[in-house]
């Protein structure tokens, strides 16, 4: 096992891509997630591998649908507006059925927004990226460990699924500094992909990576398979945990860096004698349904932390089907609610229980 | 006896242009080039969105399909992955030279070591003959249909001599297919244009001024013409850039 070491956030990503077999790295400069191509930069050159600056996001994207065309491992990173000029690329991936890694360290929005760590990208990851029917994985890492082992993690799923990934952090996990034991060294990528782009050798018929199908019943063809395909992600690869919920009255859902603050506020409420839990997204797509349903048959009310006006509660709504109420306690704009603010939002769900 | 066959980087696929439509000249030298080098099976093509969407069909080695304009940057990340094959990217003028020019324009400053086969044929084919970037003043379009006024709409973008200002490209010719002996240098620009990138020189682009008789409202023979008449005038043949040289 490696040993313990002080990282970054983004260096985190940036590093364990690596670690995971990635070596084409291709990106832009924006704040906060700067860092991730800072590192790649002087890492990829020594170790063979492609950090290119690209023109644009627009471009960037581009260029990991090429490397991703030849069946290799490749990665972009971002912040929010940059994302939305990436998500025509990404709709393309989707298209093709290729594999990529797409990081988005968010901050504030609407527009250039703010530099100040936001969740307000929840409904552009989760619905779909881009134009047309399609899902990539989200991941939501709320410990610099886990910006680590996620970046592998969503590398390993888009290969398995030939769909792409995208790793939703905010800019404060990008930003913090935390003790990480790095995973070991891993190719999970393999060299042998039949379908990929990488020249015939003039030994079969030639590969097509596309997205364009003009007869209609072959277009519905494929995006039923390809709904099948997300049937079986949803089944195996949803991920979750749950926090003080075995007797939870009240149960606080929350990913992210809201998540921390949430687990602060939690503690506190329960040396006050409130039963109160957590269930913490680690995939927001495929979204955690199961156990809060699940935690529905149990618990008397719902809060939703997250930074935005409200959009990861309407998932909630929809998984338990609006049998208890779902309340929302949030910050926006680059603002984070202190443990304060949630307990305090906890305190009241619990008095109202009472009355 | 077969005195004329087809070239082998072409599959069977029945092309999908116009009658009187210069892709399949171009299409026919690029494969012929492929086929002369001996590097089909080690050559990665990329397919532009425009009227050559579907040369994927068309060539025999294996192929991608970029959204609009992007295939430069699709051919940067496949050259990075696979530095020892051939890739070429097929665009047409409003793939090139519109939408995507700024993937034109900085890949060719890379001196990425890709080769790029650029059909101008100064209007938007597939979208049924709007105004390009490339259309001529005066030049009537749907979307011109006044004809192209530089007051309102601008000039035309003459782009090897656009990336001849740039250091990073190491071969810029403008040729056109519209005789004989002039398919006979394009021929001879396209072959070079993929042995540089074998050479290892770097970017190279070929500009192909090529006919629209559909949407110029012109037959075949009057489009061949025109070629001469009104756009060599406002491109003029020849290499831009040729690093050896």
């Amino acid at each position: 096992m490696n040993e313990k070491v002080m990282m970054k956030g983004n260096e985190a990503i940036a590093e364990a891509a690596i670690l995971a077999g990635c070596r084409h790295y291709f990106g832009y400069p924006i704040t906060p997630q700067t860092e991730v191509a800072a590192y790649m930069a002087k890492k990829m050159p020594k170790i063979g591998g492609t950090f290119l600056q690209a023109e644009s996001e627009i471009a960037a994207i581009n260029m990991v649908y090429g490397v991703a065309s030849t069946g290799k491992p490749a990665m972009t990173s971002s912040s929010s507006p940059g994302i939305s000029l990436k998500c025509e690329g990404i709709s393309y991936l989707a298209g093709a059925d290729l594999p990529a890694l797409i990081v988005n360290v968010q901050r504030g929005g609407p527009g250039l927004g703010g530099i100040q760590p936001s969740q307000s990208d929840y409904f552009l990851a989760t619905r779909g990226p881009g134009h047309g029917d399609f899902h990539v994985f989200v991941f939501a890492p709320a410990s610099v460990q886990e910006m680590a082992d996620l970046t592998g993690r969503a590398l390993h799923v888009a290969w398995k699924y030939r769909m792409p990934s995208m790793l939703l952090a905010d800019g404060t996990m990008g930003q913090m500094m935390e003790p990480v034991v790095l995973p070991e060294a891993a190719d999970a990528f393999g060299s042998d992909n039949p379908w990929a782009a990488v020249g015939t050798g003039m030994k079969r018929p030639h590969n097509v990576i596309n997205s364009l199908y003009l007869a209609p019943e072959e277009l519905e063809r494929i995006n039923f398979e390809r709904f099948k395909r997300y049937e079986l992600a949803e089944a195996e690869e949803t991920l979750w945990e749950e926090y003080m919920m075995e007797d939870a009255e009240i149960c606080v859902v929350s990913y992210g860096i809201t998540a921390r603050v949430s687990r602060n506020a939690i503690v506190e409420a329960r040396s006050r004698g409130i039963k109160v839990g957590m269930i913490r997204p680690i995939t927001l797509w495929p979204f955690p349904k199961a156990p809060l349903a699940a935690a529905a048959e149990k618990v008397k009310s719902f809060l939703c932390v997250e930074l935005n006006m409200g959009q990861m509660i309407e998932d909630v709504e929809l998984a338990i089907r609006c049998s208890r109420p779902v309340d929302l306690c949030c910050r926006v704009g680059g603002m984070i609610p202190a443990p304060d603010e949630v307990l305090a939002h906890i305190m009241k769900l619990a008095e109202g229980e009472k009355a | 006896m077969v005195v004329f066959e087809k070239p082998k980087a072409l599959t069977d696929a029945v092309l999908s242009y116009c009658p009187g439509c210069t892709h399949g000249i171009v299409h026919r030298l690029v494969a012929e080039a492929i086929d002369e080098l001996g590097i089909e099976g080690k050559t990665v093509g990329i397919a532009p969105v425009g009227c050559s969407v579907m040369a994927y069909n068309f060539f025999s080695c294996d192929m991608i399909e970029a959204s609009h304009g992007r295939a430069p940057a699709v051919a940067t990340g496949v050259k990075r992955a696979l530095p020892d094959n051939i890739v070429f990217a097929y665009q047409g003028d409003g793939d090139l030279a519109s939408i995507g020019l700024c993937e034109t324009v900085s890949t060719a400053a890379r001196g990425e070591n890709i080769t790029i086969i650029f059909i101008n044929n100064a209007i938007y084919g597939m979208t049924g003959g709007q105004m390009a970037p490339t259309s001529l003043v005066g030049q009537v379009t749907q979307t011109s249909p006044y004809g192209r006024d530089p007051k309102t709409q601008g000039y035309p973008i003459r782009i090897c001599e656009l990336l001849a200002t740039l250091d990073g490209p190491a071969y810029l010719e403008r040729v056109t297919v519209n005789s004989v002996k002039n398919v006979k240098r394009a021929k001879k620009a396209i072959k070079k244009a993929f042995q540089n990138q074998i050479d290892g020189k770097g970017f190279s682009l070929v500009e192909v001024l090529s006919a629209c008789p559909t949407n110029w409202g012109m037959t075949p023979q009057k489009a061949l013409e025109w070629i001469d008449e009104a756009m060599i005038p406002q491109y003029p043949l020849g290499v831009y850039r040729d690093k050896e040289a």
